[in-house]
């Protein structure tokens, strides 16, 4: 959700924005237990069965050898149990612990596996950690993030009833004092300075209900110079800030005509590559000399042009996958094409804390919708089992068919999704996926080829591989890979191709520019070296943040930062602090996230140095220790951790 | 006096008793009621998990997507390589350019495109963020102003996608329970807006105001009877300046008078209109001359005349300024990339600077719209469109669909490779749209045209239509 506070009001009036507002019944302090359901799925029995020997891991795997002996006579349950053994393992890596409050057993186990991580390490950064014997596995594969097989949980830290209660006390005097400055402002002792209705529009029916007006003019207000800064320079490692001075309590801005430079923790720039100067600059430039601005008619019209043309084949290589298509603008390839694939008798599963774009899509698909608990596999293969066993609800017929709508990394949340677990659930249940890599693609993998390779899945077991060239490329737009045959439905039948315009050239050669650089095309390791650079500053940064005692969510390899500072003030106190402070960073606070669960987001880029990291740790150890807000119970797990870049 | 007092404590008594019963009567009523609705629901679901699995293990889905004809001519598109010019280079061959909406020929124009290739030396090329979170650069902020003031509103917002301008700015107003009145001539993103909107949708026929307002009557009828639930329906009525699908243009100073009598908002969609109408651009409302305050927003893409990418909607601050918060498209995307910003300010700088193109424009639309008239005389094939609308639509009046659409086909390839002219035939996704729409060739004019080459296209156009 890239919108932060701006997410609005008004989405509430949307169910599936509404569910989302419901969110906090989860985080009340006591518990709306629901009926437990008397089936359990098979992975549930599987897991269970994992966690009692999880303490030997090569027994484990002995019995799973021996369990197959005994079905060996049924090829389809022995097949169906590989799938299982290698879901419940995948399963196990990522436990998150969204739903189960961490116990010190927990904690025990968190300490174990930091240790054998940081081993791995120092393994690692001597250059010896590909080939150790105690991992002779054919599976075990070292890349930058460690191993393959291996990977980062995310954590989902919990704080007290005590603090949870505290948040919802602050929320209330927040909104206890909107309505009184509402009333002061309607019998005319405060001064009202919103924009008003046209007079000669006062009969009509009111344009805003009044619940969004309240918040707007109440609340964001107070907030609104922590976003939508405006800035004047290329938006890399550090950022001119056009300086504002609000005298009306942000309803109004000067600007003196000055510019700060600070440094940008907050853009998507994930590989450095938003330069002015440099091959992707350069190209851009002479591409506007080649082919023009703009294309002025549609794809379908007149409006294939060559650089598209190119760069759709430069994609599909890039990704390993047979074609790819794209579009001008990275939220209408969700909104627009994800109707293109289901329809009425189809059934989509949505991961809770998909993005506003991909829960459009889904409206406008008119197919049913079902939310599974976020990247819980266990909530998703429930789901799934019900939906294929019970049929559509409303019509009592078998769904056609059933698509998984997840995000590699959640912008909001920083967790990756488990991908391994959800190709296995995928291919036993026969279900088709999509995955969205807006954040993923270009800043995961080790060659950039997002989540998939930083599972080390195969591209083609999902079907809809989507990503935006916004983020990681330094450009604008979406595309959509898979197979031929997907992507020749979608040229065929996605609206974008007929109503709207193709990109414009400039803006596709700066993705085909900095791709091929990823790709190692120019000649260089430059590419490499910005996804390797990526890596280190996140982990560092992340885990520097969990030492000093900020509750961090999202695995430990996501560029993706949220740190979660809980009360509603914290927003703007942040924002403000870091700005003066010289470093631009993103808060994020209801409705865009959990109404108890304010966030300041960093987007972690290749273009930081690991100084710059450096200085923003000090002023968030300042700030934070001002505030009071290093919540973690758990920084003693990484006191004596020794982080290094 | 005694009495009534005993009186009113036997009745105040026997009440109470009377009350109790009858609260535990409803209460075991409504919990019998609730519980066999529940348990009927539970009852008829419950499966065993080893029936689940003979049902997944039954089940066969469909396949993702259709099997696409190999041959359809999407798939086969012609690559342009060179800029969208009036003269285009497709496959190394130049053709006459009578297919693209760059009606003030601004594509190519050295001017704008410096000041784009500046602004990737200064900006880079991508702003790595949506509006909120540092994707404002101050060249958004100065083509913001800059179209409030060109088109003389309050407020300008920007967005990044001429087909999310429309389609995220209706729903950020309309909700459910609220009426939208609408042409059915309205193009795709206006359809799309309807739908993510829930609203309560009232089609009236295309630019038909007596249609519109039975329909407006119909609804103040329902609002009198009512009158409760009218005070908290919102009503709009949302047309095009010019309509994509059909090259009309909508009778504004009608809807503006039905806005004041039947209490409706009017959304205008000048994508197609914006820079082409009005004396100086300004689109539909300058070309009636309504005073564009009484249009509560105008929408518009910077596609078309503009020659860039994005779109915006323009109104008093009261309304559009809500969108910052609200609309989807706003909110949740990349903002415009800075040079399609700087592009986009200079095209408009230019329509105040070189008032000749636009009126080369609108002359050479009427002469276009004259001189195809009388072309197609004696033929099946017609002009479809408002005499100022630089874009016509030719369609072929054959009573059978299938060979019209085929003789429009053959119309486009003919001109194409034989007379080396550029047109299109006007695609739409027809599964998808509300209302049947009639196959079409767009013809489309720009500024830059000279009499000798619209006479040439023309005259290739009437030789190719007696032989079809």
């Amino acid at each position: 959700m890239e919108g932060g506070l701006e997410t609005e009001l008004s989405l509430l009036a949307s169910p599936a924005e509404r569910r989302t507002a419901f969110r906090i019944f989860h985080r009340l302090p006591f518990r709306l237990e629901t009926r437990k359901s008397p089936s359990k799925p098979l992975t549930d029995e599987l897991c269970n069965e994992e966690e009692h020997n999880k303490t030997a891991e090569t027994a484990d795997d002995e019995k799973f050898e021996a369990d197959d002996d005994d079905e060996s006579r049924n090829d389809q349950r022995k097949e169906e149990a590989q799938i299982n053994g290698q879901l419940v393992e995948r399963t196990d890596i990522l436990e998150c612990a969204w739903h189960r409050r961490q116990e010190e057993a927990d904690d025990a186990e968190l300490q174990a596996a930091l240790e054998s991580e940081e081993e791995q390490e120092r393994k690692v950064a001597l250059g010896t950690g590909s080939a150790s014997a105690s991992q002779a596995d054919l599976g075990e594969k070292i890349d930058i993030y460690g191993n393959v097989s291996k990977r980062a949980p995310n954590d989902f830290e919990h704080i007290s009833t005590f603090t949870l209660l505290s948040v919802y006390f602050s929320w209330m005097m927040l909104l206890l004092f909107a309505y009184l400055r509402e009333i002061l402002k309607r019998i005319g002792i405060e001064d009202d300075k919103s924009n008003k209705e046209r007079s000669e529009l006062k009969d009509f029916t009111p344009l805003f209900s009044d619940f969004e007006s309240l918040y707007q003019r109440n609340c964001y207000i107070r907030v609104r110079d922590v976003f939508e800064r405006p800035i004047a320079s290329v938006p890399g490692a550090t950022v001119d800030i056009i300086d504002r001075i609000s005298y009306d309590g942000n309803w109004t801005y000067v600007h003196p005509g000055s510019k700060t430079n600070v440094i940008n923790i907050g853009s998507y720039n994930y590989l450095g590559f938003a330069q002015s100067s440099g091959p992707c600059a350069n190209a851009a430039a002479e591409s506007i000399d080649r082919e023009g601005v703009a294309m002025c008619t549609t794809v379908h019209e007149r409006g294939r042009s060559v650089s598209q043309h190119r760069l759709e084949k430069l994609v599909a290589e890039f990704l390993g996958v047979e074609d790819a298509i794209c579009f001008s603008m990275g939220f209408a390839t969700n909104s627009m094409n994800a109707p293109c694939l289901v329809d009425k008798h189809s059934l989509i599963i949505s991961d809770q804390f998909n993005h506003a774009s991909l829960i459009l899509g889904c409206r406008l698909s008119g197919a049913s919708t079902k939310v599974f608990k976020h990247n819980d596999m266990k909530s998703l293969e429930k789901i799934l089992r019900d939906a294929i066993a019970y049929g559509n609800p409303k019509t009592h017929r078998p769904y056609k068919k059933i698509l998984i709508i997840v995000e590699g990394i959640y912008s909001m949340e920083g967790s990756i999704c488990n991908l391994p677990g959800i190709i296995a659930l995928k291919k036993k249940y026969k279900a088709y996926l999509y995955l969205d890599e807006a954040h993923s693609i270009g800043a995961m993998g080790k060659s950039g080829r997002g989540v998939v390779e930083y599972w080390g899945c195969n591209p083609k077991d999902v079907d809809i591989l989507m990503g935006t060239f916004t983020k990681s490329f330094g450009s604008s737009g979406g595309y959509i890979a898979g197979s031929k045959h997907v992507i020749n439905h979608l040229r065929v039948s996605s609206p974008t191709g007929y109503y709207s315009s193709p990109m414009s050239p400039p803006i596709a050669q700066q993705i085909y520019t900095s791709m091929s650089i990823i790709m190692g095309r120019d000649g260089t390791t430059d590419g490499a070296n910005r996804i390797e650079r990526l890596a280190r500053n996140s982990r560092y940064f992340r885990l520097k943040l969990k030492q000093m005692g900020f509750i961090v969510y999202g695995s430990d390899d996501s560029p993706v930062v949220p740190m979660i500072t809980y009360f509603p003030a914290m927003c703007g106190y942040y924002g403000r602090q870091m700005l003066a402070r010289g470093i631009a960073v993103v808060v994020v606070s209801f409705p865009a996230t959990d109404m108890t669960e304010g966030r300041v987001r960093f987007c972690i880029s290749a273009a930081h140095t690991k100084d710059m990291l450096d200085t923003i740790l000090h002023e968030l150890d300042v700030v934070g220790a001002n505030m009071n807000s290093k919540f973690s119970k758990r920084a003693h797990l990484y006191k004596d951790m020794k982080i290094e870049w | 006096m005694l009495s009534s007092v005993v009186d009113s404590v036997g009745l105040w008594s026997t009440s109470l008793t009377y009350y109790i019963i009858h609260a535990i009567l409803v209460a075991s009523a409504t919990y019998w009621f609730v519980k066999r609705r529940d348990s009927a629901k539970q009852q008829s679901y419950k499966l065993t998990e080893k029936q689940k699995d003979e049902l997944i293990a039954e089940w066969e889905p469909a396949p993702l997507v259709p099997e696409t004809p190999l041959n359809h001519p999407v798939l086969h598109p012609k690559l342009a390589d060179s800029k969208m010019t009036k003269y285009v280079s497709i496959e190394g061959k130049e053709y006459l350019n009578m297919a693209s909406s760059n009606f003030l020929g601004f594509i190519g124009e050295k001017r704008i495109e410096e000041v784009a290739k500046k602004t990737i030396f200064k900006y880079g090329v991508g702003s790595c963020g949506p509006r909120g979170f540092y994707g404002t650069v101050d060249v958004h902020l100065d083509l913001e102003k800059q179209l409030a003031e060109f088109m003389g509103c309050e407020e300008a917002v920007l967005y990044s996608y001429g087909f999310a301008t429309v389609s995220s700015a209706i729903p950020a107003y309309a909700k459910r329970g609220d009426i939208i009145f609408v042409d059915k001539g309205v193009n795709f993103a206006i359809q799309t807006g309807l739908q993510a909107s829930r609203s309560r949708i009232e089609w009236f026929e295309h630019n038909d105001m007596e249609d519109l307002e039975r329909l407006l009557m119909a609804q103040a009828e329902k609002d009198r009877k009512d009158p409760k639930k009218a005070l908290t329906i919102r009503r709009f009525i949302v047309v095009e300046g010019l309509y994509a699908n059909t090259g009309d243009i909508c009778p504004l100073p009608k809807i503006v008078e039905f806005k004041w009598k039947y209490k409706a908002r009017v959304f205008i969609d000048e994508s197609w209109s914006f820079g082409v109408l009005g004396k100086s651009g300004r689109g539909i409302t300058e070309h009636y001359g309504v005073d564009v305050i009484d249009v509560d927003m105008i929408m518009a893409s910077l596609e078309n005349a503009v020659a860039s990418t994005g779109g915006f909607c323009v109104g008093r601050s009261y309304v559009v300024g809500h969108q910052r918060l609200s609309g989807l498209g706003y909110c949740f995307s990349a903002s415009l990339p800075p040079l399609l910003a700087t592009a986009a300010s200079e095209g408009i700088k230019m329509i105040d600077e070189e008032p000749g193109r636009l009126e080369r424009l609108q002359r050479l639309a009427r002469e276009a719209h004259e001189k195809l008239d009388k072309a197609l005389q004696g033929t099946k094939f017609v002009v479809r469109a408002a005499e100022v609308s630089p874009m016509k639509h030719i369609v072929c009046e054959d009573e059978d669909r299938g060979s019209g659409e085929s003789k429009l086909d053959s119309l486009v390839n003919t001109l194409f490779e034989k007379h080396k002219v550029m047109l299109t035939r006007a695609r739409y996704i027809e599964k998808d749209e509300k209302f049947p729409i009639q196959p079409s060739v767009r013809f489309m004019v720009q500024s830059e045209l000279t009499e000798d080459e619209l006479n040439r296209a023309i005259e290739a156009l009437r030789q190719v239509v007696c032989t079809l």
